[in-house]
């Protein structure tokens, strides 16, 4: 068959319309993913700031919010919105569970219990999700305004890829305003500063830390609830990737640092689109992206993009 | 104190209950116990879940042989190559199994096959299709077709049937079956006089393809070959339509389970590939005795199921033409399957242990999958020593 002219522009290294789409569309896709990213690192960066806890059962919360979500659409048959809303609910509680049953009894122990703890509760998190749900993967249900397409000037933008920034960017102002602008954000920042002379201060220091874990996980919820319509495929191991991904994307933007979770996430995605765009022959290597960026950060700017110095 | 006392008691009754059990075990050699690895959890756990579920099946139907009952070892290989050789290592050494079935998918299969080869015991494949599982190996068969075939049909139905001519290829780099599928279909297309205009990787696991995709639809194809797994499959062809690639889609044996319709919905009508198996077309008594009974426990049928019973079906089947539990003796009687009629079809077991069958070409239409057409292996027969893929 002949080559079509578009074809043969797109084969001419250089220039011309076709690239400039090609280009904006691998953006598009790779905002769309660093988005999803930035959103689950934000309840990630989060609980770390405040109470210095890497929560390594973080992806796990959020594979269980999938879950809950799933259910409640096809179990009680609820409108989206509704069993939307009802398992983050429900993954607050859960965080607020996993603080009360794992993290309470060693939060005065060296931090090293604390993150062997935390790893712990992914296991736990992950095999109790195998017994239950069984390992065979489902698909979720996405409501038909998220399965919408729009087309602009030949670029494509799945309804998701335009909402999934917003909500990102909806949570993350929540989630600041909380922090900045609320008696108990000021309790958080204190716990996070000095949780011993926090305590002195006559602040119910468990009470607050709860509230992390349930606004830190009601957050994983949402970016997993995002994840879920936009690759619809749910197990009970889904939550590793992300989880190390939000990792990276809150290291990446300097960890505590709720909005350098969220510029980290947009980096880390658009980092990886870009090299199976422009090296397909490396796709494989997408997951080392993360990681080799991981790694020069902590060569060249140990406390992230955003980062300030961290107190000893 | 009562609790205490109650307590006390139920361990007491729970030690008694769990004494005897290993105790029987030992006492008879009345049992054969058969070995199964396969992947009950992970990337491709519906694969074993299904597998699993159609093996079960099959020893209801045919608990006893030569006169023992057949007693069932599952063990896990987590979609992961390396559990997969713990498991058959396990499997050889502690269960003392005399054969095995297992896995579903053929990376796994060929981590944990060399191990069983060593020890000669006999292994089974339900439906690891890639040629090298077999290849040079004694103690392994298989119950399936294999790659080389299936690519070829895959390319000139591409070709001919839909007089495709510029197809774009997604590789599954992680796996031996995709490279090889993709591979064969390539060197087919192009030997028909088609063009592969693109071709781009991903690794299992991988959820996002949005930049493969991105990148097959600037170069304008016609035709796209994805030979991955049905999670894969499934998540790429919703991306594919979010973002306006409209072609259609060929892919192997390995999308053909439910999950792909649950997970893709909407997404996968259309799909088209090469399958081991479809209801319409499966006509042997033994298809129709299983399909029945199956459906009346479980539901629906699914190719893996079927494919699990036919590998119980067919060692079942050697392990009485050998008339001994001996790893030598299955094999030879393995290797000298001729014209059985499984579920899947009749097959018969060629050089290198590879089962020679036909294939079905099915497509997903109205959320389910439908028969298409029959391809039968006259003529392309495969020959292992010919159509080795080179490797990667």
């Amino acid at each position: 068959m002949e080559r079509s002219p578009l074809f043969c522009k797109r084969d001419r290294p250089g220039t011309g319309l076709v690239e400039l789409t090609f280009f904006l569309q691998q953006m598009i896709n790779g905002v769309a993913l660093g988005s999803l990213y930035g959103l689950i690192a934000i309840g990630y960066t989060m609980v770390y700031g405040i109470i210095r806890l890497i929560n390594f059962a973080h992806g796990d919360v959020m594979m269980m919010g999938c879950y809950f979500a799933y259910f409640g659409i096809l179990m009680f048959s609820l409108p989206w919105w509704a069993s939307f809303v009802i398992a983050m609910a429900l993954t607050a509680v859960l965080g607020v569970m996993m603080d009360k049953g794992a993290y309470v009894p060693v939060r005065n122990a060296p931090r090293i219990s604390a993150l062997i703890t935390a790893i712990g509760v992914s296991f736990l998190l992950e095999n109790l999700g195998l017994v239950v749900f069984g390992g065979r993967p489902k698909g979720f249900p996405t409501p038909e305004m998220f399965s919408e397409v729009y087309e602009v000037a030949g670029l494509m933008f799945p309804a998701l890829v335009v909402w999934t920034p917003l909500l990102t960017l909806l949570i993350l102002s929540a989630v600041l305003f909380i922090i900045y602008r609320t008696k108990t954000g000021r309790a958080m920042r204190c716990i996070s500063h000095d949780m011993e002379t926090t305590r002195l201060m006559g602040v119910d220091v468990n009470r607050i830390i709860s509230i992390t874990f349930a606004v830190g996980s009601a957050a994983a919820a949402a970016g997993g609830i995002m994840w879920a319509m936009r690759y619809p495929e749910i197990n009970p191991l889904m939550g590793i990737i992300p989880g190390f991904k939000a990792f990276v994307a809150a290291v990446l933007g300097g960890i505590g640092n709720i909005t350098g979770a969220m510029l980290g996430g947009l980096l880390l995605g658009v980092a990886e689109i870009m090299l199976v765009a422009l090296m397909p022959e490396l796709a494989g290597f997408r997951d080392a992206v993360a990681f080799g960026l991981l790694i020069l950060i902590l060569l060249f700017r140990p406390t992230g993009l955003m980062g300030t110095k961290l107190p000893d | 104190m009562k609790m205490r006392h109650l307590v006390v008691a139920l361990l007491v009754l729970g030690l008694a209950v769990s004494m005897p059990a290993p105790a029987f075990a030992q006492a008879k050699s009345e049992t054969i116990k058969i070995g199964v690895f396969l992947p009950m959890t992970g990337g491709v756990a519906a694969y074993g879940q299904g597998s699993w579920q159609g093996i079960q099946f099959a020893r209801e139907m045919k608990p006893t042989i030569l006169g023992k009952k057949v007693e069932l070892v599952l063990v896990d290989d987590k979609s992961d190559k390396i559990e997969a050789a713990n498991a058959v290592t396990r499997l050889v050494e502690k269960e003392k199994v005399v054969a095995i079935i297992g896995s579903s998918i053929s990376g796994n299969t060929m981590a944990g096959g060399p191990i069983a080869e060593k020890a000669g015991v006999p292994v089974v494949s339900p439906t690891a299709t890639n040629p090298l599982v077999t290849q040079g190996k004694k103690y392994i068969f298989r119950v399936c077709f294999i790659d080389p075939f299936q690519g070829e049909m895959a390319a000139k139905y591409a070709y001919e049937t839909l007089k495709k001519r510029r197809a774009a290829l997604i590789i599954d780099k992680a796996q031996d079956y995709c490279v090889g599928l993709a591979d064969f279909f390539e060197k087919n297309f192009t030997k028909l006089g088609g063009q592969i205009v693109a071709k781009t990787y991903c690794q299992t696991g991988d959820k996002d393809f949005t930049a493969q995709i991105s990148a097959i639809k600037a170069k304008n194809p016609d035709v796209l070959y994805m030979p991955n797994y049905y999670t894969e499959v499934a998540l790429a062809m919703k991306q594919a339509k979010d973002l306006g690639l409209n072609i259609p889609v060929l892919s192997g044996d390995g999308a053909q389970d439910k999950a792909l319709i649950d997970i893709g919905k909407q997404y996968v009508e259309g799909l088209m590939f090469t399958g081991h198996f479809e209801k319409e077309a499966a006509n042997t008594p033994l298809a129709k005795k299983f399909i029945p009974a199956y459906e009346k426990k479980y539901g629906k049928v699914g190719t893996f199921d079927v494919m699990g019973a036919d590998a119980y079906f067919v060692l079942a089947d050697a392990i009485e033409r050998a008339k001994s539990t001996e790893g030598a003796k299955i094999r030879a009687a393995l290797a000298n399957t001729k014209n059985f009629k499984g579920i899947s079809g009749t097959m018969t077991i060629g050089e290198d242990g590879n089962a020679i069958k036909s294939l079905v070409i099915v497509q997903v239409r109205g959320g389910d999958f439908r028969y298409v057409a029959t391809v039968e292996p006259a003529g392309v027969a495969p020959e292992p020593k010919k159509a080795a893929p080179k490797k990667k």
